[in-house]
């Protein structure tokens, strides 16, 4: 169990949820904001996670939006995995987040939880990244839209006092050929080996990764060497699991050269059915 | 009537209404909670405690560092509690706080800093006896220890099982056909899903009441009793329903810890309970090995010699590791006719969390090592691997590697369980069948047998207590940890006073002051001890029924029969007292009464077990052989090197089925488990010694949808010794997965796969390094 | 300021009680309401014993905070009396040991109520969340399937 203490606050709007946030602060009560909250229960028991106040955004109504509005998906942080797999309008997004985690945890793991999670996986965002998808930041200044890639490298990346309030992904994407896939070291159930999320557009696949080293990312070379039309598939993957451009994970689900060879013959699947080659 | 019907369980209705209570249920308020601080090191020397910020914390009542002495250990003494002077796992209890609440406890446990100094890791059996391998035990020849165990001071091997059977050069002279096999795997764990939890207590007047999830009830007691120095007598140890025990359950050692918590706050009651990572590293573990087996057969098939050598991981203490390696030795083989073999079985030392029982004691272990083998040869041989195994099947008149002569009755019908196996597999349509250009099936089997290595003097007693109603109770010191097995007494008590099943009433709560002990839960023996106990109790109660009867109705006890509730005489059926007319005595209508409330008992003693021989192993140390075959069918991906467990068979000679339903559910469960050890479950260790998968989601058990379609099957070659002629089967079904698996698995891949777990990756590794067949 | 008095509805009864901001709904309901039918196995959202239903949804009680619950309407397995489910377990051997049980019968009771017509898949999906280490999910399977099958003949 949790050994510490601390407030659970469930403020009603935006503002009051950032204001609440500063005077937790200067009351040196380090307060963190949280949508799911399955770290703060779950590393909280380890001391791996550590505050004196919890902000459950939960409250805030647009935190729980799951609508097409002006040619946009707008999705609140606070949206479960239950729900989003129930309206499935996110079909990349459905087919990832459905490996997370089993069918009980999903309705306590949350979209924004997820890609602002301590652990390293953060599956949840490589449909946004693939999407070019804008995210909507509260902070004390107010609210911004900023691309994805600006608030994420890695891990979320927000000044303090500041959270994420939405995703929005342009309809356009939500249509395009798609495929995630994630492989494990036995079974359906555990952490992943590599999760490989990946759609095409206009004609070119854009990938990104998790599991395979310590953060997921998305990545341009890639994507080229990849794309190359003329030179035969096993080639293009050999090229690019070379040019990986961080280091490979080593860890309790498989080795660094384990992990090359089972994501060559995932991005062989990847490829044969983007590029409409044949079926996985 | 009731014998091998499927009866439900008695306690149900409990358990499916949330109403069954387990250790943690139990609440009082005035309970104290201890927490554990466990070494973050594998082998490290202890500098320092410090606990002085521990101790600010409000509601800490006391704070436990380890001292030199009492040493645990069920056999060698070589264990504190608490570790002293250094730590030898990841994981071991090094200091324990006693607060007001568990968050107290907690909290102050966060604030104690510790300095280590550490040591070389031993990292693995082999390790552990190579030359100038750091000493574990610097200690080991001034340890108390049991008579039957032979440490050897100086090195890191706590014991030495020796097996010399037949003459070994002439056994490989006449070897046309020899193959050797390399097999290893790490530790492992039980993962009952109830970690494990004890509470303690110490009353003014000296008693020690302990409540404990355990399999061994009567073993707590005696072992705190010895360890302590305190009188047996005062110590009372109660056990309610057990969430799984497996094997695991079997250790002591929270006990000990909770009572040393009790009696550093003056007796108040303590509750001790493991977080999942404690209950995976801190509590012992299933146990690894490193085996070497040498076989060798006549150009047709039959097998002359084999030379084998196991280096069993039992990690930093040796409790009842010696005991898992000496079963190792006794049966060492598969179940089969080798006149020569010659085997050394060492508990050895390593820096890894300490081993304790684990479902099938050594058998899973030392099965796939030897049914390995059993393949290798039959590929070199060029015959079918079912064949090889039907050609040197284990008959009565052959011998056991200790030389026990087996008969119609102690060992059961290898034969029949392999024909039968085949039918059931199809094996003769092949093992290995393309399904397409990339995938493969493939179907893989072995043989299977078992006895127990328990105390030779273990006994198990059962007291039958009447009713007004002239309803039963049954009483039985036997654990309920899910076997179902209390719920076969009662039907074994029912089918001998030939009586409604539901008139008879299973205490299920264990209590070591006023049930009669069961030495412990484990080996598959319930049915055969405290079941032969029960008949004895029900001999008794027959004999009490009928002499209170013969008085009523004048006439002799031998012109009685008790069935259906009541006692009749046999030639006048209608002449008759119900049980519950005389199961307090009778009251005559003028207001004499005579007898009692009938109170009826049955003591069960294993008969003619010896201590094994220490030169030859050997010796008789259980009552009979349980024997089967197992398979497993696979659908294997060339490309990948994944597969799917389609199908997997257990064929077992069960003597006498007692609960159809149940003992099917036993063999089920223990292939399930057995599946998940030899498809994934292992610790993994880095290079230090430290854990890196204590929990269930880096640690994965097999989960629903994993199942493949079981069948399973039963063939009845009577024990005579046993009620009804029944073998237990709780661990049998888990003995020939992981050799099974491999089997199917290295004929699909194409090479020979011997260490465990059989993942992917595993498959990948060997295929790399072209150990190609 | 690290606690509150407040209400949870368990049950269908209005239930009055303390909790500690920090802790998870599973310890309030075992400590506080004496529902001990709920049990901990890992306290890491792994193996599903903790599992009650919220809102109709099988939740794993030791991932949420129990101050999130206010306003929910919460069931354990204490609450369920009778169902189809609790039979069909008893009747096809589902379960040994029992630990597991109550959060298996709460996982398969929601399953049953929202998804009538769920295949082998959806129910893998479902039940995949909780380990039983006792039965090897065949019975579990046959149990639920049963009840499945006999609610679709109605």
């Amino acid at each position: 169990m949790i050994s510490f203490d601390f407030e659970y606050h469930k403020p009603a709007s935006v503002e009051e949820a950032t204001h609440l946030h500063k005077s937790l602060r200067e009351l040196n009560k380090r307060p963190i904001y949280y949508t799911g909250g399955t770290e703060i229960t779950t590393l909280g028991r380890l001391n791996q996670v550590n505050t004196g106040a919890v902000i459950d955004l939960k409250g805030l109504p647009e935190c729980h939006t799951q609508e097409l509005i002006s040619g946009q998906l707008v999705m609140g942080v606070g949206l479960s995995f239950t729900r989003l797999l129930e309206s499935n309008i996110f079909p990349l997004l459905s087919q990832t987040i459905k490996e997370v985690a089993d069918h009980t945890a999903r309705s306590n793991i949350t979209l924004g939880g997820n890609v602002c999670g301590q652990i390293i996986y953060r599956e949840a965002v490589l449909p946004l990244l693939l999407t070019d998808t804008q995210a909507m930041v509260a902070g004390e200044a107010g609210v911004s839209h900023q691309p994805i890639h600006q608030v994420f490298n890695r891990q979320i990346q927000l000044k303090e006092g500041e959270f994420l309030v939405q995703f929005k992904t342009d309809e356009a994407y939500l249509q395009l050929p798609y495929l995630s896939i994630k492989k494990r070291k036995q079974g359906s159930i555990g952490y992943p080996l590599v999760t490989v999320a990946a759609l095409k557009k206009d004609n070119q696949i854009r990938i990104a990764f998790s599991g395979l080293c310590s953060f997921p990312f998305r990545d341009q070379k890639i994507e080229k060497i990849l794309n190359q039309n003329g030179v035969a598939l096993e080639a293009r993957i050999e090229q690019a699991i070379q040019q990986i451009p961080h280091p490979i994970l080593d860890d309790v689900e498989g080795t660094s050269e384990y992990r090359k060879f089972v994501l060559s013959h995932t991005l062989l699947d990847i490829l044969t059915v983007l590029k409409g080659e044949g079926h996985v | 009537m009731y014998i091998g019907a499927s009866l439900i369980r008695k306690e149900a209705l409990e358990k499916v209404t949330g109403v069954a209570k387990y250790m943690d249920d139990y609440h009082t308020v005035d309970m104290l909670h201890a927490q554990l601080i466990i070494s973050e090191y594998a082998h490290a020397h202890i500098q320092a405690i410090d606990t002085s910020e521990a101790q600010k914390v409000s509601g800490v009542r006391a704070i436990l560092l380890g001292q030199p002495s009492p040493l645990t250990g069920e056999e060698i003494r070589d264990r504190p509690p608490i570790a002293f002077d250094k730590v030898r796992y990841h994981g071991e209890p090094i200091a324990v706080i006693v607060a007001d609440t568990a968050v107290l406890a907690k909290r102050a446990a966060d604030l104690v800093h510790i300095t280590y100094k550490p040591l070389q890791v031993v990292n693995s059996p082999r390790d552990a006896i190579a030359a100038n391998a750091p000493l574990i035990h610097e200690n080991l020849a001034n340890y108390k220890r049991i008579e039957h165990v032979y440490p050897e001071p100086n090195t890191n091997i706590a014991d030495r099982t020796k097996i010399r059977k037949g003459n070994m050069e002439r056994g490989w002279e006449e070897s046309d056909v020899t193959v050797e096999g390399h097999y290893a795997f790490s530790p492992s764990d039980h993962a009952a899903m109830e970690t494990r939890c004890v509470t303690a207590s110490i009353s003014p007047d000296g008693y020690i009441h302990i409540a404990t999830t355990s399999q061994a009830p009567y073993m707590v007691k005696k072992l705190l009793g010895s360890y302590f120095d305190i009188e047996k007598g005062k110590i009372i140890v109660s056990t309610p329903l057990v969430g799984g025990g497996y094997g695991g359950k079997v250790a002591v050692q929270l006990e000990l810890i909770a009572y040393m918590a009790s009696k550093a706050v003056g007796g108040k009651p303590v509750k001790l309970y493991n977080s999942r990572e404690e209950d995976m590293i801190s509590s012992p573990v299933h146990i690894g090995l490193d085996a070497v087996i040498k076989l060798g057969c006549s150009k047709d098939g039959l097998l002359k010699a084999t030379q084998i050598k196991y280096l069993w991981d039992c990690g930093a203490y040796s409790d009842k590791g010696a005991t898992i390696s000496r079963a190792g030795a006794v049966t060492c083989t598969g179940p089969y006719d080798i006149e020569n073999i010659w085997c050394d079985s060492l508990c050895i030392y390593t820096n890894h969390p300490y081993a304790t029982a684990y479902r099938g004691f050594s058998h899973p272990e030392l099965l796939f090592a030897f049914e390995r083998t059993m393949d290798m040869l039959a590929e070199k041989l060029g015959m079918d691997p079912m064949e090889l195994r039907l050609k040197n099947a284990i008959l009565p008149g052959h011998k056991t590697p200790t030389q026990v002569v087996l008969n119609h009755s102690n060992v059961g019908n290898v034969p029949d369980c392999i024909n039968k196996l085949k039918r059931h597999m199809n094996w003769d349509e092949g093992q290995c069948i393309p399904i397409d250009s990339r995938f493969v099936r493939a179907k893989g089997m072995c043989c299977i047998w078992k006895t127990s290595t328990i105390d030779t003097n273990s006994t198990s007693g059962v007291v039958l207590t009447f009713n007004p109603d002239g309803s039963i109770n049954l009483l039985s010191g036997l654990v309920e940890i899910g076997t179902g097995t209390k719920t076969v007494l009662a039907q074994i008590l029912a089918e001998q006073l030939k009586m409604d099943v539901n008139q008879i009433h299973v205490r299920m709560e264990v209590d070591t002051q006023t049930t009669p002990e069961h030495w412990k839960t484990v080996a598959s023996r319930g049915t055969l001890m405290a079941g032969n106990a029960v008949l004895r109790a029900g001999d008794d109660a027959i004999r009490q029924l009928k002499n209170i009867a013969s008085h009523v109705l004048a006439c002799s006890p031998s012109d009685l029969e008790v069935a259906h509730g009541k006692v009749s005489v046999r030639e006048e059926p209608t002449t008759f007292l119900n049980f519950k007319d005389i199961a307090y005595g009778y009251q005559y209508p003028n207001g004499h009464a005579i007898g009692g409330q009938i109170l009826a008992r049955g003591n069960y003693t294993l008969r003619h077990l010896t201590h094994i021989d220490h030169e030859t192993g050997a010796g008789k140390p259980g009552p009979e052989w349980t024997v089967g075959a197992q398979g497993i069918e696979i659908e294997y991906d060339t490309r990948d090197y994944t597969y799917r467990i389609v199908k997997a068979y257990s064929v077992i000679d069960i003597g006498k089925v007692l609960n159809y339903k149940g003992a099917l559910g036993q063999v089920m469960g223990a292939m399930s488990m057995g599946i998940g050890f030899a498809s994934k479950e292992s610790f993994v260790f880095d290079d230090q010694g430290i854990v890196q998968n204590p929990q269930l989601r880096t640690y994965v058990p097999p989960h629903y949808g994993d199942h493949p379609q079981y069948i399973v099957d039963f063939v009845e070659t009577p024990h005579i010794d046993a009620p009804f002629g029944a073998r237990g089967v709780g661990e049998h079904g888990l003995l020939g997965m992981p050799a099974a698996l491999a089997n199917a698995l290295s004929k699909a891949a194409g090479v020979q796969l011997n260490s465990l777990p059989l993942l992917p990756e595993t498959i990948w590794s060997a295929k790399k390094a072209g150990e190609v067949r | 300021m690290y606690s509150s008095e407040t209400l949870l509805q368990v049950n269908g009864e209005e239930r009055q009680v303390t909790i500690r901001h920090a802790d998870n709904l599973l310890y309030v309901l075992r400590e506080r309401l004496g529902l001990t039918g709920a049990k901990p196995g890992c306290l890491n959202g792994d193996c599903g014993a903790c599992t009650v239903n919220v809102d109709g949804y099988p939740v794993k009680a030791c991932l949420v905070l129990a101050m999130e619950m206010v306003g929910r309407t919460i069931t354990t397995i204490e609450g369920l009396r009778d169902t189809p489910i609790q039979k069909a377990f008893v009747e096809n051997f589902a379960f040994q040991c029992g630990y597991c049980t109550p959060g298996f019968i709460m996982n398969c009771h929601s399953l049953i109520t929202k998804v009538p017509q769920a295949d082998d898949s959806t129910i893998k999906d479902w039940l995949e969340s909780n380990i039983c280490r006792c039965t090897g999910y065949q019975e579990i399977e046959e149990a639920v399937k049963s009840v499945l099958l006999e609610q679709r003949g109605t």
